[in-house]
């Protein structure tokens, strides 16, 4: 409905460049994917002061812990930019390098998380303890599961890397997984400040 | 690099060598194949509705009825409204887009041919997966939009929790598929073929993709937080532990109304083809057309909240989406009377496409007024969850969309089939729906302005709803019969059906240029578009008074001069029907946990078996 | 038809020069949450907390230097976002309330 201007972008012929179709419809579902991470946020800004009987944000948040892993996770952003330009020179070995770093700053991230929320069930903040609970962990943990997921395309882009099926124009590429990842971490910007800083 | 030759000369021969008969299906990758998959789905389906709404009509057809319990009551008007809107009304507008909107742009495919076929096959996952809770416990019975706590109040019983997680499902495949028209409509048009050009129907499919994408992210996660609540303990819409059940409210109807414009648009793009072929007249104010449904798509995201002007959300939220609700009347009204221009003067052909797509016309007006009518806050708290407003959203869902819908089945069922539906018998269809429908539904109109609740299974003698609801029970019966009588002749016409050739119509877009039914590559040379309704331009010319003349076969442009020489299709694969077979044993393991979870592993391993063996193997057939 | 005038791609240079950007924005953040004015720090988190979006997704993510089309698809999610949520919360009075 914006298109009204948009260039053409069908070649001659009714042949069309597969790629760029692809990186099309990547950035049409990160614009949903805002959408539902908009959604999930709202839950948390309504319900982040509904602490019922249970600890508050102020209580229970290590603001230089998380400050850390997000650190880690808005590297990992760096990391998969350079693994992309690799990628976009042909460079397979650094490429590889690159997206396996990411993949393993990606893994410190969940590590991180997972802690952390081991740390907050001991300190009895559970899912079922307040509004502000429910929240917490069903965000962050949508978001969890988002880092996952990229994690393991970052790890099959790797290895399809090593064994040479990397293909030009294969269902899963560099490029595609570049933009999710980038978009994760982008939600985690969001995230850091609504949820944590905002809770100092 | 494998070619195919353009000369296919039928369906059956383009299978996968060595295969056929139901494996063809299961991997078809033929945007035409998934969009029958689709068309016949919904079919199926659209009777299941159509039964359970019988057996809603029937329990009210006298006071005091004995049919249903009031469990299994609640059961029936979840379901039908569930499978009406989810299941029928969404997928068939999908089997349309699938199949025509490659043809209409000039295009030998979607942009994903696998992603596209992926997407039926989560559609057909959920829908089974839906429908099977009746055999395990009963179907979904806390209403169509689940309203907490009717929905999160945890019992043995697991309907709600197939409802929740079939519906995510549905919510993913669609938006699959609203990324790939995108994507399509931006990629794939042929030369010429510029935005302004494209057929309104396109243009509506392209339209409603922008607002499935948009909108279903919102109820997915309210779903995920239902399914939580009921599942793991979370207190999201728990009013009695601070959470809160109007936000539910929110992200439903987020969703919910441009929702009802996600239906009723291709209804709409329907009309706006089937009016000017049989007028033979092009679309009056054919860009406004257009841009009225842009507009729909846009204001259909500001008017959510009069769902709930009785939820209590104060004065001011309460005036503010009133006037956003009146103002999106306008750019409806506007297209009204763009179909109405057109008609006019037109020397009209009144054959069945014709006629649901003027009782479209007529039956949406009545709906769209009465929908107006919401917008005032106070008549709304009156009128609110009665039978008044039952028969408004029938008036807009059946009278419109399914009239839309109809009148398409008529219009493309020879592109599609090769063969005419029978006119006769056509004629007979649509006059006892006609008919049927408007005893139904006027008769509510009535009944909810004389107090008549809806979702109640019983209702006492003496109240003055007797009459009235007699009236809408044998309506229903006659409605049932005119479905009845379509059924008869969709299989009338498979068996001696009159043969259509490639343009019964004389009609004037792209997909009316190639055989009915299409060949596998569409086109054997992709067309160069030079106006709107550009096969209309390659049949006629006008005369210096503006009538059009037609141009002698003869003299006609010469289109190509041969076949394309590569025309790359994409190959069949099994992996999107992996992919889907692997999420449907995934939700059926999520609904029985801790045993299911074994259930969860394997499907999850099909999943992921089907989404690497996608990505891993070749796009285009015989291409290594 | 392609834009003709795309700004050049960033260099592994930029890419580290921008790293370096960011992580001094995650520290200003993190100081700035220990401010106890909620008038002060609100409106300089959302500020960093933007900054920090724009660049990934403007320079990591080449979304300037993309085509309109890729760039409006996302835009409109990006807009609608705030708009919709923003009425939502309205209506409950968190907006406004606290």
């Amino acid at each position: 409905m914006t298109a009204m201007t948009t260039p053409d972008l069908a070649g001659p012929g009714g042949h069309h460049d597969v790629s760029e179709a692809r990186k099309l419809a990547m950035w049409a579902f990160l614009g949903s994917e805002v959408l539902l991470f908009g959604s999930l946020i709202t839950t948390f800004l309504l319900y982040r002061t509904r602490v019922g009987d249970g600890p508050s944000a102020a209580e229970i948040f290590d603001i230089p812990f998380t400050s850390i892993s997000s650190f880690i996770l808005l590297m990992s952003s760096l990391t998969m930019v350079l693994g992309h330009h690799s990628w976009e020179r042909k460079d397979w070995r650094q490429m590889r390098v690159w997206l396996l770093a990411t993949a393993g700053l990606g893994m410190i991230f969940l590590a991180g998380q997972v802690f952390e929320f081991t740390e907050f069930v001991h300190e009895g903040l559970t899912v079922s303890t307040s509004p502000f609970g429910s929240a917490f962990f069903v965000l962050t943990g949508f978001h969890g599961l988002h880092v996952a997921v990229g994690v393991m395309m970052l790890m099959a882009t790797a290895i399809m890397g090593f064994t040479g099926k990397l293909r030009e124009d294969g269902g899963m590429n560099v490029g595609l997984v570049g933009l999710y990842w980038h978009f994760v971490d982008v939600v985690w910007i969001v995230i850091f400040t609504v949820v944590y800083l905002l809770a100092v | 690099m494998a070619t195919l030759t353009p000369q296919a000369p039928s369906p059956a021969s383009t299978a996968a060598p060595g295969r056929g008969g139901i494996w063809e299906w299961i991997t078809t990758t033929d945007h035409k194949k998934i969009g029958i998959l689709y068309g016949f789905s919904s079919i199926l389906f659209f009777v299941v509705g159509g039964v359970e709404a019988l057996f809603i009509r029937l329990q009210l057809a006298v006071p005091n009825g004995e049919i249903l319990s009031a469990d299994a009551y609640n059961q029936m008007f979840t379901m039908h409204a569930t499978t009406m809107v989810f299941l029928v009304v969404m997928p068939i507008a999908s089997a349309f887009a699938n199949y025509f909107l490659p043809l209409q742009l000039g295009a030998r495919d979607v942009a994903f041919p696998r992603l596209n076929a992926f997407s039926y096959w989560l559609y057909l996952a959920g829908a089974l997966f839906l429908t099977v809770s009746f055999f395990v416990g009963g179907g979904a019975d806390g209403g169509w939009f689940g309203y907490a706590p009717l929905s999160t109040q945890v019992t043995e019983v697991v309907r709600m929790d197939y409802w929740s997680l079939g519906l995510q499902v549905l919510g993913v495949a669609s938006i699959a598929s609203s990324v790939n028209f995108i994507t399509t409509v931006l990629t794939m048009r042929a030369p010429g073929m510029t935005l302004m050009r494209m057929p309104v129907f396109s243009w509506m499919v392209f339209i409603i993709s922008f607002l499935l994408l948009f909108s279903l992210p919102m109820v997915t996660v309210g779903l995920i937080q239902v399914f939580l609540d009921r599942n793991i303990g979370t207190l999201f819409f728990d009013a009695a532990n601070g959470g809160d059940p109007v936000l539910w409210q929110h992200l439903f109807w987020l969703f919910g109304h441009p929702e009802v414009y996600v239906l009723i648009l291709p209804a709409m793009g329907i009309v706006s083809e089937v009016l000017p072929t049989f007028a033979r007249k092009p679309l009056f104010g054919r860009s406004f057309v257009i841009f009225s449904g842009i507009a729909i798509g846009f204001m259909g995201f500001g008017v959510w909240a009069h769902h709930m002007f009785t939820s209590g959300l104060g004065p001011v939220a309460e005036a503010a989406f009133a006037l956003t609700t009146m103002f999106i009347a306008v750019p409806t009204g506007v297209k009204i009377f763009n179909w109405l221009g057109t008609i006019w003067g037109g020397s009209l052909e009144l054959n069945t496409p014709m006629l649901f797509s003027l009782g479209f016309i007529f039956l949406f007006v009545i709906g769209g007024l009465s929908g107006v009518t919401h917008s005032i806050v106070p008549a709304d708290s009156q009128q609110h969850d009665s039978y008044y407003v039952v028969a408004h959203f029938h008036y807009v869902l059946f009278g419109g969309a399914i009239f839309g819908i109809f009148s398409g089945i008529y219009y493309w069922f020879p592109k599609v089939f090769g063969k005419l539906l029978n006119e006769r018998i056509g004629k007979v269809n649509f006059w006892l729906m006609f008919i049927g429908m408007n005893l139904t539904f006027a008769p509510m109109h009535v009944l909810g302005l004389n107090g008549m609740p809806r979702r109640t299974y019983r209702y006492a003698e003496g109240l003055g709803l007797d009459v009235w609801n007699l009236v809408a029970t044998i309506g229903s019966l006659v409605l049932a019969l005119g479905i009845a009588v379509f059924l008869y002749n969709g299989w009338r016409t498979f068996r001696k059906g009159e043969v259509a050739g490639p343009d019964p119509w004389d009609a004037r877009t792209l997909e009316w240029t190639t055989s009915s039914p299409p060949p596998e590559h569409n086109f054997d040379r992709i067309p160069v578009v030079h106006h709107e309704d550009d096969f209309w331009h390659q049949k006629y010319t006008t005369d210096e008074e503006g009538r059009a003349v037609a141009i002698p076969a003869d003299l006609r442009p010469v289109v190509a001069e041969g076949p394309d020489e590569d025309i790359h299709l994409p190959s069949p694969s099994y992996h999107p029907a992996l992919a889907g077979l692997g999420i449907f044993v995934m939700l059926l393991g999520l609904v029985y946990v801790p045993w299911g979870l074994i259930a969860v592993g394997v499907g999850g391993i099909g999943f992921l078996w089907g989404m690497f063996g996608w990505s891993l193997e070749p796009l285009v057939r015989g291409d290594h | 038809m392609t834009e003709a005038a795309h700004p050049p791609h960033p260099t592994p240079r930029d890419y580290w020069l921008i790293a370096v950007v960011l992580a001094v924005i995650t520290a200003a953040e993190v100081a700035v949450a220990y401010i106890g004015v909620d008038v002060v720090k609100v409106p300089l988190l959302f500020a960093m907390a933007f900054a920090k979006f724009v660049i990934v997704v403007g320079w990591y993510m080449h979304l300037r230097y993309e085509k309109k089309a890729y760039r409006r698809l996302f835009y409109l999610g990006l807009i609608a976002a705030p708009i919709l949520f923003g009425v939502v919360l309205f209506s409950f009075g968190v907006l406004i309330g606290s």
